[in-house]
């Protein structure tokens, strides 16, 4: 469920993904890093006998925990806020973003979900503007939020729509 | 050709040009089975043919093959010809095509934004002239009739626009005003002081020394350097012949910018869809005072061959001009451009060592204008109106010192506004006001269609 939580800049409302994205995407982490301890212990196996494929697994698994805080970070720093005409998206840890969508120039609302997003009950919703560089993409939205959020954006995006 | 005054049909040509305006089906130009397939069959000799042509003797077989394709091709292109037909029906222009899969596009005449006329070198020499309808509707999409003949298209275009403008049929297209003209001589210098022709040169005096040096290594280098070369060569020569006696004239739709040497054009580009402006000044142009000026027009991304013409990078206004030139463009094409330009603060220094001499940005009402590159200056304009989205971003770097970037995301497919390296206390009041000020651009901007 989203957090609401009281933002720095005013009475601004930011929502978060669920919190049910951080376990996907620890899934996620899990997988890749299964591989690629049976990639680096099998690469150990053939170089250097049992001592460097041990070394090589354990180096592996220390990455797969690297990748699992980075992707926690990633998950916290996502957030979107309506505002009455715009929709703000903010994202990133290293490089941070925020992104300022006007309703108006929306052209289309996409909801997609991946297998493991469904799994999840979790859904993406990206809105669509003329422009290709625009980013506003929330990933881990909860099945019925992004739904609400999609007709909300509709809704808006009808009103105040304007040509390019 | 009589179809101008509106005269009885009596030679093929007004056959095809009249009736069409009254609703009965039209084939294109005969000749057009021709050029199609000649297009084609060039191509395809220069793929089957070229890669055997140093090779030892090649078996009777292929070669009878090779042979056999080029029937087949004019069989194609007499088959499209045969079932293309359009006509202008009720103000709405109908094109059928297609043999097994039949297409039936519909253009309301009331929409068309700008007529296009291309010319390609083989249609010239038959006197052929395509002529491509563009819509105002936010598809981008593009209407083709190819080929008709020079003084038909030239009719067909003046009676559609008139249509289109629910003026008397007779009205000849609107007047034009020239206002720049690009001599051969300049061009020919931009493009060999350009990247492209910088590096042809070097190649080349490489290429002689190495002669001299080591003959054979030198046969080995051509022989390996042969297709990049090529490549080079055709891209350079695309450019020349977009840049070849062009100029710059303001219609009352828009900038009508005509050039070519082997394949001519005569294209439009409507005021109300220029989504950005950009001056590019390179490090060697610098010392004879030229730039490049470029629009960038809104469209979807484009599938298929359709408009490849107009999906490669920018449009350039003018290829290259003096600054002054340039100015007079800029004026025409957008009013009252922003003259303060804002600097970083000092310590963006370390985050952009080279681009920061030149970076800057300005606005006002309407415009933002940026500035950056070292080698090469760029300057951008895109108006409030037009922005998409805004975007801030900063990096590590920027973080530590204090800076953020505001990007202004435009429907333009290269150009888009970069407020680089800005102090973070200004790109925040900037987030707050930026999408308000574009609000009130839009506004105004819709006010003033609507007048």
């Amino acid at each position: 469920m989203e957090v609401a939580e009281s933002a720095d800049d005013g009475a601004l409302i930011w929502n978060t993904p669920s919190p049910r994205l951080r376990v996907l995407r620890r899934y996620e982490v899990v997988g890749v890093t299964l591989v690629a301890v049976i990639l680096a212990a099998g690469a150990g196996l053939a170089a250097g006998g049992a001592s460097a494929a041990a070394l090589a697994g354990v180096g592996a698994i220390v990455g797969g925990a690297v990748g699992d805080m980075v992707a926690g970070r990633r998950v916290r720093a996502w957030a979107y806020a309506e505002r009455s005409d715009d929709l703000l998206v903010r994202r990133g840890v290293m490089f941070r973003r925020v992104s300022v969508i006007p309703y108006g120039r929306m052209q289309y609302v996409e909801v997609a979900a991946g297998p493991l997003e469904r799994a999840f009950g979790l859904a993406t919703v990206q809105m669509h503007t003329a422009a290709a560089a625009s980013d506003a993409r929330i990933p881990g939205l909860p099945a019925a939020e992004a739904s609400r959020l999609r007709d909300q954006l509709t809704t808006l995006g009808e009103a105040q729509a304007m040509g390019l | 050709m009589t179809g101008l005054d509106g005269a009885q049909a009596t030679g093929p040509m007004t056959d095809s040009g009249e009736p069409g305006l009254r609703g009965d089906w039209q084939r294109l130009h005969p000749l057009s089975a021709l050029v199609r397939a000649g297009r084609g069959a060039i191509a395809l000799v220069v793929i089957l043919v070229v890669p055997t042509l140093g090779q030892q003797k090649g078996s009777e077989v292929g070669d009878l093959i090779h042979l056999a394709i080029v029937p087949v091709v004019f069989l194609v292109g007499l088959v499209s010809w045969l079932v293309t037909r359009w006509r202008v029906e009720d103000g709405v222009l109908r094109v059928e095509s297609g043999l097994i899969r039949r297409t039936s596009e519909r253009f309301p005449l009331s929409q068309i934004q700008a007529i296009d006329t291309v010319r390609p070198g083989l249609a010239r020499a038959f006197g052929l002239a395509e002529l491509r309808i563009r819509l105002a509707s936010g598809s981008g999409r593009a209407g083709r009739l190819a080929y008709l003949s020079n003084a038909e298209a030239e009719a067909l275009r003046a009676r559609l626009l008139a249509l289109s403008q629910g003026v008397p049929e007779a009205t000849p297209a609107p007047a034009e005003e020239a206002l720049a003209v690009v001599p051969t001589g300049r061009l020919v210098a931009s493009l060999l002081l350009s990247g492209p022709g910088l590096i042809v040169g070097v190649a080349g005096v490489g290429l002689v020394v190495l002669t001299i040096l080591a003959p054979a290594a030198a046969a080995a280098t051509v022989g390996a350097m042969a297709v990049p070369v090529f490549g080079v060569a055709v891209g350079a020569f695309r450019r020349f012949n977009a840049g070849y006696g062009l100029t710059v004239a303001a219609a009352p739709d828009g900038l009508r910018l005509r050039s070519g040497l082997v394949e001519t054009s005569a294209e439009t580009i409507p005021r109300g869809r220029i989504q950005a402006v950009r001056m590019v000044a390179p490090l060697t142009w610098r010392p004879l005072g030229w730039c490049r000026l470029e629009v960038d027009v809104a469209s979807q991304k484009h599938k298929g061959r359709q408009d490849r013409n107009q999906a490669r990078a920018a449009r350039a206004l003018l290829p290259v001009g003096t600054r002054e030139q340039a100015a007079a463009l800029m004026v025409r094409v957008f009013a009252d451009l922003p003259t303060e330009r804002l600097r970083p603060p000092a310590r963006a220094r370390w985050k952009s060592p080279l681009r920061f001499r030149y970076l800057g940005w300005g606005s006002n009402d309407g415009y933002v204008v940026t500035t950056t590159g070292r080698v090469r200056r760029v300057t951008d304009w895109v108006p409030l109106a037009k922005v998409q989205s805004i975007r801030r971003v900063d990096g590590p770097i920027q973080r530590r010192l204090g800076l953020a970037s505001i990007h202004l995301d435009t429907a333009g497919r290269s150009v888009h506004a970069v407020l680089r390296d800005r102090d973070r206390a200004e790109a925040d009041r900037l987030m707050a006001e930026l999408p308000d000020r574009c609000r009130e651009a839009r506004r105004l901007a819709g006010a003033d269609r609507g007048r």
